[in-house]
């Protein structure tokens, strides 16, 4: 056991999307006070949608977060729609779920392959990884991984951040036949590699179990993120997406500037660890015919979101390429969307997991309120009680307070968090 | 005699950080030609190992909604020959400075955010504060712009 007093203070955390510092004291042997805190500062978007058309209200929420831009503005075109009763054509479905495999590739792949490749070959940046060998390899490999997410999401959504062609009620522009011809081939020629990278998380990554935690995901058969508006409990609970408000019980975190979540009072989990422990069978098929790995879900080791989202990358590529070669897309007319006074929740499966938009129009389709739950927020609660497990389990072992700061940097990395949107979500008293 | 570097330094304030995601989206396409031009001495989304140092060129993405923030620019200016301005945000304040506009009413509501999280008044561009030497604009900025502007870096402090 630890004799000495120690404090790990990590201002700024970094290989993380947006700012976040970690507090926590050890005395006489005991963790007190894990605080983490995330300092982004606060933009107020559910205050600046109010008045907006909802026309405008997609691209401004995607402002609330470079890499999960694309979820804020689907889910938002969720949420409208749902409030319209509008029912978008069965493509602008499918361009819809194209755009997310390719924000989902990309997104896993800025993750696992520059914040968390390092830690699993002890070096700090892939800045140190050799000029020659296996990190040279791998980081190529890894490279091209990102791009092709990137090509297909720049192809089909026409942009990879902020992307401007899924809008209210319509897809404004198909690929053509040529370029999901060269999508095609750029996704298999990185399918190998991605495979590869599965194998290494699932040998390579780090052990920490936490077997009493619960998990919550948008669960259907095709393991879409857009999702059917169905999300599962892992005790089995069904939570219906016009009641998410009811079920979740949002804490207000006084050192941060995000807010905390629980359900029935216990935190529980978002994510792709979430979302591979209840939907795992759902996978494409091509994917769980060449993997393995899918077998070591249900999983209770945090870690396991990195495996998680390197089989992700997987399913994304085998979905698009199923997409590409078997819908013959065509430019649709634009179709009208009649605005009414109403209301509408959108829930959908952002990189980061479930992400909730609720949202309140009036007679001219203006926003009069929105409320925003948030995957990172959702996960905040879960993060601190982890951390302090960690910490308590090394102080225990006698390791020194430098390695176990180096430890909680890799576990917060590995919960994959989003600071940017965490502090988007609001405690306010609407009129 | 180890060949000469840019002393590059990439720093962020209050937005959304898409910035930084097109950069390193560029590093899918530049990572192994810059890696021998540049010295990213200061770039929290690649390495935890971050000098403040003094850097040839600091790129910085956001709008300034706090003192400390608005501090911690004033910092890497002195120790910065040029600061580039990357981003709807660090260029014009906007969106992230929306609240800078919010009706009395609205503003009432966020008040005791603003003073629990010690937020300014206004959310100010980085030329409020700076003198900037070269802006990106865009939201988010344009890729090749980015490129061409490091380009012109690399000719102009003698690495390329």
């Amino acid at each position: 056991m630890h004799a000495e007093d120690f404090d790990i203070n990590i201002e700024d955390m970094s290989k993380i999307e947006g700012h976040a510092s970690l507090e926590l004291k050890v005395r006489k042997g005991e963790v007190q006070d894990v605080k983490l805190k995330v300092f982004e500062n606060r933009r107020f978007f559910e205050f600046a949608v109010r008045g907006k058309n909802y026309a405008a209200v997609p691209q401004l929420v995607s402002r609330i977060c470079g890499t999960c831009s694309a979820a804020h503005l689907m889910c938002s075109i969720k949420c409208i729609e749902h409030a319209f009763g509008f029912q978008p054509t069965e493509q602008t479905k499918l361009l819809r779920d194209l755009t997310l495999y390719g924000v989902n590739i990309r997104d896993h792949a800025m993750h696992l392959f520059l914040f968390v490749l390092p830690d699993l070959f002890g070096k700090d940046s892939v800045l140190q990884f050799a000029d020659s060998g296996l990190e040279h390899r791998l980081l190529h490999r890894a490279l091209a991984i990102k791009q092709a997410g990137n090509t297909l999401s720049a192809e089909v959504a026409g942009r990879t951040v902020h992307p401007p062609f899924p809008a209210v009620g319509n897809f404004l522009h198909v690929p053509s036949k040529e370029k999901a011809k060269s999508l095609i081939v750029e996704l298999k020629g990185v399918r190998e590699s991605a495979i590869e990278f599965v194998h290494l998380f699932a040998e390579k990554d780090f052990v920490f179990e936490m077997p009493d935690i619960d998990f919550v995901a948008n669960v259907n058969e095709n393991y879409s993120y857009i999702g059917d508006g169905i999300c599962t409990h892992s005790k089995g609970f069904c939570i219906p997406e016009h009641g998410f408000e009811r079920f979740f019980k949002e804490s207000v975190v006084p050192y941060s500037q995000a807010s905390g979540f629980s359900f029935q009072g216990t935190p529980y989990m978002v994510g792709a660890l979430a979302r591979m422990n209840i939907n795992c069978t759902s996978l494409n098929r091509r994917t769980r015919e060449d993997l393995t790995e899918d077998n070591l879900f249900p999983s209770f080791n945090i870690y396991h979101n990195n495996l998680a989202q390197a089989i992700e990358i997987v399913h994304c590529i085998d979905s698009s390429i199923d997409l590409l070669e078997n819908c013959d897309f065509r430019q649709e007319p634009i179709l009208k969307v009649e605005p009414k006074e109403s209301e509408g929740v959108g829930v959908m499966e952002a990189p980061r997991g479930t992400l909730y938009y609720h949202g309140k129009l009036d007679a001219k389709g203006n926003f009069t309120y929105a409320n925003l739950v948030i995957p990172t927020a959702q996960n905040q609660v879960l993060m601190e009680k982890a951390v302090g497990r960690l910490v308590q389990q090394r102080v225990t072992e006698d390791k020194k307070p430098k390695q176990i700061q180096k430890e909680v940097e890799t576990l917060i990395r590995a919960f994959d968090p989003c600071m940017s949107c965490a502090t988007h979500f609001l405690k306010v008293k609407w009129k | 005699m180890p060949k000469k570097k840019l002393a590059m330094g990439w720093f962020t304030f209050t937005c959304s950080e898409d910035n930084t995601i097109l950069f390193v989206e560029l590093l899918n396409q530049y990572y192994f030609q810059w890696k021998e031009l540049v010295e990213f001495r200061h770039c929290k989304v690649l390495k935890t190992d971050n000098r403040h140092g003094r850097f040839d060129v600091a790129f910085v993405e956001g709008a300034i909604s706090t003192k400390k923030e608005e501090d911690k620019l004033r910092e890497i200016r002195k120790k910065s020959k040029k600061l580039v301005a990357v981003g709807a945000c660090a260029c014009t304040g906007l969106p992230a400075g929306q609240r800078n506009s919010f009706t009395p009413e609205m503003l009432s509501r966020i008040t005791p955010f603003l003073e629990a999280y010690q937020l300014r008044d206004k959310i100010v561009p980085l030329g409020a504060i700076v003198k900037v030497d070269d802006s990106l604009p865009g939201c988010p900025m344009v890729p090749g712009q980015f490129v061409q502007l490091l380009e012109k870096y690399l000719a102009e402090f003698g690495v390329k």
